[in-house]
């Protein structure tokens, strides 16, 4: 019964991951065998370095600014009475649930160069209209910030759940030994969640770090290349430049993070498969 | 013993403390209402702002009016597109694909989670682990490869999958499939191992077992995955973009931003209509299923 899931994972998963990894040592026009050329190229390249940069500041930023948000919004919600959260915690996941690339155009039009809402609004208290997609700078700030709203609501949700899961009688103990909130916070909160926020913090930082339709949609990787991250990039090269095995090669700068984030989700899997 | 209870009575300050704890109570849900507020703000401004936008006319979004206002609703946008046979047909696509995919993916991932839930067999711990590995594998890595795959696999058979909207039914269960599998492996193994060995003892198959057993008690977690199944397949935008061109094609986001976007003119009217009514089926099956919903979402590392 699991042979078709098994032909699955074996033919559309497995072999292309491999087949990449034969593709990026291939020329551009997959005729001829060239070793590392296409790394040695890429490492030349200024914008190779670019685009390490700008992935690692756009995954990791994103990453922190999402839990610590999610974490705080989680706390708000579980302080109000409980016949108010369902309506609350609904609004609230409202963005993770349109999908990625509709939302993003939202934020297109609100970020646009001359008619943006938010430059509108801003000008009132006189702040002059900013660049919202048009500056290196701020370019990278919104990708970020668009992230950011989009990928909150999840780790407010499973904070939530796992803030339900602590027991109540930890924090009666802490209130009676005369532990304030940020002791309660720091020393029965953090340890009783340690496992949701590593692991939802690595899924995260796997799905951040792997993001295409953000980037692509909001800032195509411009102003001059200065937002465009490994899968935007890898599309850029592979697809629009018809250069298949060079944008397999930028591809395959993902894995490394990815196998790291997965080494640590499989360790904490495996402990709880035995705890239970 | 005694004497406590006397001095607690005695104490003068207790019934001051416990009004302040209560006041610090108020002041407490009172910012975390003004909070939340903020939150909320920030997490409907994009989703309103496309509703504010797709109610008005060119030539109200060009004026240099308030932009969070509408002073001349109008539906013309709404008309314009559910009348144009090419934002239809995207509409079509997206929603066939969606219901093929689900369809698949249950068809491949509820018989493969009964198996590695309950049948022990060589490697099938292994297994489950492996398929939640792949879950971890982004769509990013892949797209080239598989480009290339269906290219060569093209000009062997003759058989051509670029650019047709059925390529899309090949690799979308790549995504969809081993979460699903991996939820669907956790429902099952949360079901009492009494309750297949009665039905077993009665005489029925492992099929009859999967059916009538392990499929109604588990159906919770068969809607959690099948949503999960359908919002991933409908808001799916890079294997689209990179497999599918011709305008006939083309599912629902890559239609609206390929199309409706010509050049430099944006037609933000009509795009935001389009993002909108794009939205709509995952927004609508959320409203009405928030629960299910929740529950697929936390089940990837709460029931793990």
């Amino acid at each position: 019964m699991t042979l078709p899931l098994i032909l699955l994972i074996a033919i559309l998963v497995i072999y292309p991951a491999f087949y990449s990894l034969h593709l990026a040592t291939l020329n551009k026009s997959m005729q001829r065998f060239i070793g590392l050329g296409n790394f040695e190229f890429l490492f030349k390249r200024d914008t190779f370095w670019l685009v390490v940069k700008q992935s690692c500041i756009f995954a990791i930023t994103a990453v922190i600014f999402k839990a610590l948000i999610g974490f705080i919004v989680a706390h708000f919600v579980h302080n109000i009475p409980a016949k108010g959260q369902r309506k609350w915690r609904g609004m609230l996941l409202v963005p993770w649930v349109i999908p990625p690339a509709m939302s993003t155009l939202a934020w297109l039009w609100l970020f646009d160069p001359s008619y943006s809402a938010f430059n509108y609004t801003l000008s009132f208290f006189g702040i002059g209209p900013i660049p919202w997609t048009g500056d290196a700078d701020w370019a990278r700030f919104s990708v970020i910030l668009v992230n950011v709203w989009y990928g909150a609501p999840f780790f407010m949700i499973m904070y939530l759940a796992s803030l339900k899961s602590v027991p109540e009688q930890l924090y009666e103990a802490a209130a009676i030994d005369g532990a304030n909130w940020w002791q309660r916070i720091w020393y029965v909160t953090l340890p009783m969640m340690r496992n949701i926020i590593a692991i939802t913090t690595l899924f995260s930082l796997i799905v951040t770090f792997a993001n295409f339709d953000i980037v692509r949609i909001l800032t195509t990787g411009g102003p001059l290349d200065h937002t465009h991250i490994f899968a935007t990039w890898a599309f850029r090269i592979g697809i629009e430049g018809s250069d298949i095995p060079l944008g397999a090669s930028v591809s395959l700068f993902m894995v490394p993070i990815l196998a790291i984030a997965a080494i640590f989700i499989l360790r904490d899997i495996n402990k709880r498969g035995n705890e239970a | 013993m005694t004497s406590t209870v006397v001095i607690d009575k005695a104490a003068p300050t207790r019934a001051v403390k416990y009004g302040s704890m209560s006041r610090d109570r108020t002041w407490a849900l009172r910012w975390s209402y003004f909070f939340l507020t903020l939150f909320a703000i920030f997490s409907l401004v994009p989703p309103l702002y496309m509703l504010i936008t797709s109610l008005k006319s060119s030539a109200e979004i060009s004026a240099a009016t308030n932009p969070w206002w509408v002073f001349h609703p109008t539906l013309a946008n709404y008309a314009g597109l559910l009348t144009s046979n090419q934002f239809l047909r995207f509409f079509f696509n997206s929603a066939c694909v969606s219901i093929f995919v689900v369809t698949i993916t249950m068809l491949i991932s509820v018989p493969a989670a009964f198996a590695l839930a309950r049948m022990r067999f060589w490697g099938s711990a292994t297994l489950a682990t492996g398929v939640f590995l792949t879950y971890l594998i982004p769509d990013t890595l892949l797209f080239l490869p598989l480009f290339k795959m269906f290219a060569a696999f093209g000009d062997l058979t003759g058989i051509q999958l670029i650019n047709r909207w059925y390529v899309l039914l090949i690799v979308y269960p790549t995504l969809t499939v081993p979460f699903c599998t991996w939820i669907m492996i956790g429902y099952f193994a949360s079901i009492p191992k009494e309750l297949d060995e009665a039905a077993i003892i009665d005489g029925a198959s492992w099929f009859q077992t999967l059916t009538r057993i392990f499929i109604p008690v588990a159906l919770p977690g068969l809607i959690a995955a099948t949503i999960f199944a359908f919002t991933v397949s409908w808001a799916q935008f890079l294997y689209p973009l990179v497999f599918t061109t011709s305008t006939d094609q083309l599912v629902l986001p890559v239609g609206i931003i390929t199309t409706l976007i010509k050049g430099d003119v944006f037609n933000w009217g009509q795009i935001m209509t389009g993002a909108l009514l794009g939205a709509a089926p995952p927004l609508i099956i959320y409203a009405f299923l928030m629960d299910y919903y929740i529950a697929g979402l936390t089940a990837g590392a709460t029931k793990g």
